[in-house]
């Protein structure tokens, strides 16, 4: 009997031959990482516990993004603790506001993961680094804090469901459609407690920063892990990372074998999904995006963990450039990096889109929690790229989010209602 | 951990009033983002499940069981999720089923949970619940039914008898040095 990717990773992690699906292992971990939101409780409990060493000072990231620039006195204070224990523990990976980014978009650019890692992350969102081609996953503080301590982490081995997407995709449709497509076809907790192995000719067919979209996502259909193969764009985003980063230098390449054992094997025609929207407030409760168009809007976002790197960007900045955003509607964009914006300025993106009429953020999570940077009153409605529209997200319980790509997103904010590029009339897909 | 805040540990009965949700309760309604700016447990529990049932911190009273369906705690991992549900005064939350995040956030904070479909389908809010961890039972007093839970995997049965996560790995690390 074979092996899946996510077992062969936890083999190696625990330092065995072969793992299997329900067994529950001590993996080292590669990299360890929380934000202002759960380190400053992981931070306590640390302490509480009476450790006074970290395992890896380099090991460690502290991303403070979720309420920076610091949205009021109390957030300011949780992200003075962080900011204090790095300094205390000389954490290599802590980033300032002004070098800050939205943690899953910053550590991979950064070059701070590598293929074959085990990386936890006190942020569900943690499952982001499957784009490339390494098991990650979200956690609590507590796990944060015992693995800052131990440098392992307990892990029970999950079993793997295969998703096998085939077909050209249709115009405008991006792998966060693919995702959306796919936790509306097997709900909230259909990948529950389980790997999401994304393969097939459409996902290899993907950039690198929508494959890390679709991982981004797992969670969202309760998952504890997403991941791509290893490929050559994997190998070609990696050998960009900063020269001396561990993605550079480090990482072993894992693959599924043929006779591995898959929980499921979910077959989808990637030709057939059309541009998908979430409806208020599951993200399983999926409709193509022209089916809504009566659907009228207050606000857009554009950006986050999910969809706040280049790629995402561009696509917006291609259906805005040269229009103007509709009058009723305000365009938030979120870039996920201070490298996103340098990038974004230099290729003319940030000009189409604040020529459009958006305005554009510094790198934070922001509305995408109901932070702070875009919240939203009663009664109103956003199209947003981010990945919840859970009751009371992005503000009051009364009002509502509808989740989608960028190029939705872009052409719902000149309709002022959810709208699909075709729908108003943009040309082919850039 | 204390053994009031062990779970699992021996001898555990408890017994209260139900507060009854659905399934797929996500952890932005037990403690809704714009309220992380603190991990302070009691201003986290003054806003236990405000967004969608406002009462709720009105309501509960110490010792009281939250009841709900399947997929319990999706969404973020914000730990300040059990840490809510536990500082509002609930003694045990009862569930068809938990999602992963918070199903792992809930033994590290020693919140009690458990997992019985059977029970969480049938209690409604009002209904007095005894849940017995050590017989591994969940009695619906008002209805006069009994149903059997899921124990917990060995491995995570020792983390709870050894008082939670931190408590263990720090006796790791101490054998580690002494060996």
């Amino acid at each position: 009997m074979g092996s899946t990717i996510t077992e062969k990773i936890l083999a190696r992690a625990a330092g065995r031959d072969v793992v299997q699906a329900g067994e529950i292992i001590e993996a080292q971990v590669d990299l360890a990482l929380a934000n202002d939101i759960t380190a400053p409780l992981a931070i306590a409990e640390f302490e509480k516990a009476g450790f006074t060493k970290v395992f890896d000072p380099a090991r460690i990231a502290l991303v403070p993004d979720h309420f920076t620039p610091n949205k009021d006195i109390k957030a300011a204070g949780q992200s003075k603790k962080v900011r204090e224990f790095a300094r205390r523990h000389g954490i290599v990976n802590y980033f300032e506001v002004g070098r800050v980014g939205i943690e899953h978009v910053l550590l991979p650019d950064l070059g701070l993961v590598a293929p074959g890692d085990v990386v936890i992350g006190a942020d569900s969102h943690t499952c982001t680094y499957g784009g490339v081609a390494a098991f990650s996953t979200g956690m609590g503080s507590t796990d944060f804090a015992a693995a800052m301590a131990w440098g392992h982490v307990w892990l029970h081995v999950p079993q793997s469901i295969k998703f096998v997407y085939s077909g050209r995709l249709q115009p405008w449709v991006t792998g966060k459609d693919l995702i959306l497509h796919t936790i509306g076809l097997i709900g909230v907790d259909g990948a529950l407690y389980q790997a999401m192995e994304f393969t097939g000719d459409a996902v290899e067919g993907l950039s690198m920063d929508e494959r890390f979209t679709m991982c981004n996502m797992a969670i969202e259909a309760g998952g504890k892990s997403g991941i791509v193969g290893f490929d050559e764009k994997t190998a070609r985003y990696l050998s960009a990372r900063p020269e001396g980063s561990r993605a550079r230098l480090d990482g072993q390449v894992f693959k599924s074998d043929p006779d591995a054992e898959y929980a499921r094997v979910i077959e989808i025609d990637a030709a057939a999904v059309p541009p998908t929207v979430s409806k208020p407030h599951l993200p399983s409760n999926t409709a193509a995006a022209a089916d809504l168009a009566d659907i009228k809007i207050d606000q857009v976002v554009i950006g986050s963990c999910t969809n706040g790197r280049l790629a995402d960007l561009r696509q917006a900045a291609s259906i805005l450039r040269g229009k103007k955003v509709h009058p009723d509607v305000r365009v938030i964009i979120l870039p996920g990096t201070q490298q996103v914006c340098l990038d974004a300025a230099a290729d003319g993106t940030m000009q189409a889109l604040i020529e459009a009429g958006c305005a554009f953020s510094t790198p934070t999570c922001g509305p995408c929690l109901g932070g702070h940077m875009g919240i939203l009153a009663e009664g109103e409605r956003a199209v947003s790229t981010t990945n919840r529209n859970f009751v009371g997200r992005m503000g009051h319980t009364g009002s509502e989010v509808y989740l989608a790509s960028p190029y939705v997103a872009a052409a719902s904010a000149l309709a002022g209602h959810i709208a699909t590029p075709e729908m108003i009339g943009a040309g082919g897909r850039s | 951990m204390t053994a009031e805040t062990t779970q699992g540990g021996r001898g555990m009965v408890f017994e209260g009033t139900v507060h009854a949700y659905g399934r797929d309760v996500d952890t932005d309604v037990i403690i809704p983002a714009r309220h992380l700016n603190t991990n302070d447990p009691a201003e986290l529990a003054s806003h236990c499940m405000q967004d969608i049932d406002e009462e709720f911190v009105r309501r509960v009273q110490p010792g009281d069981i939250m009841v709900a369906l399947e997929n319990f705690g999706c969404g973020s991992s914000r730990e300040h999720a059990p840490v809510a549900i536990k500082h509002a005064g609930v003694s045990v939350v009862v569930a068809a089923s938990f999602a992963r995040i918070f199903y792992r956030n809930a033994i590290n904070t020693g919140l009690p949970i458990v997992v019985c479909p059977q029970a969480a389908a049938e209690a409604r809010t009002g209904d007095r619940l005894r849940v017995d961890l050590t017989a591994g039972t969940v009695e619906n007093l008002t209805r006069g039914t009994t149903y059997g839970v899921e124990a917990f995997p060995p491995f995570m049965q020792e983390l709870i008898d050894r008082g939670g996560l931190l408590p263990y790995v720090k006796s790791r690390l101490a054998a580690e040095a002494a060996s």
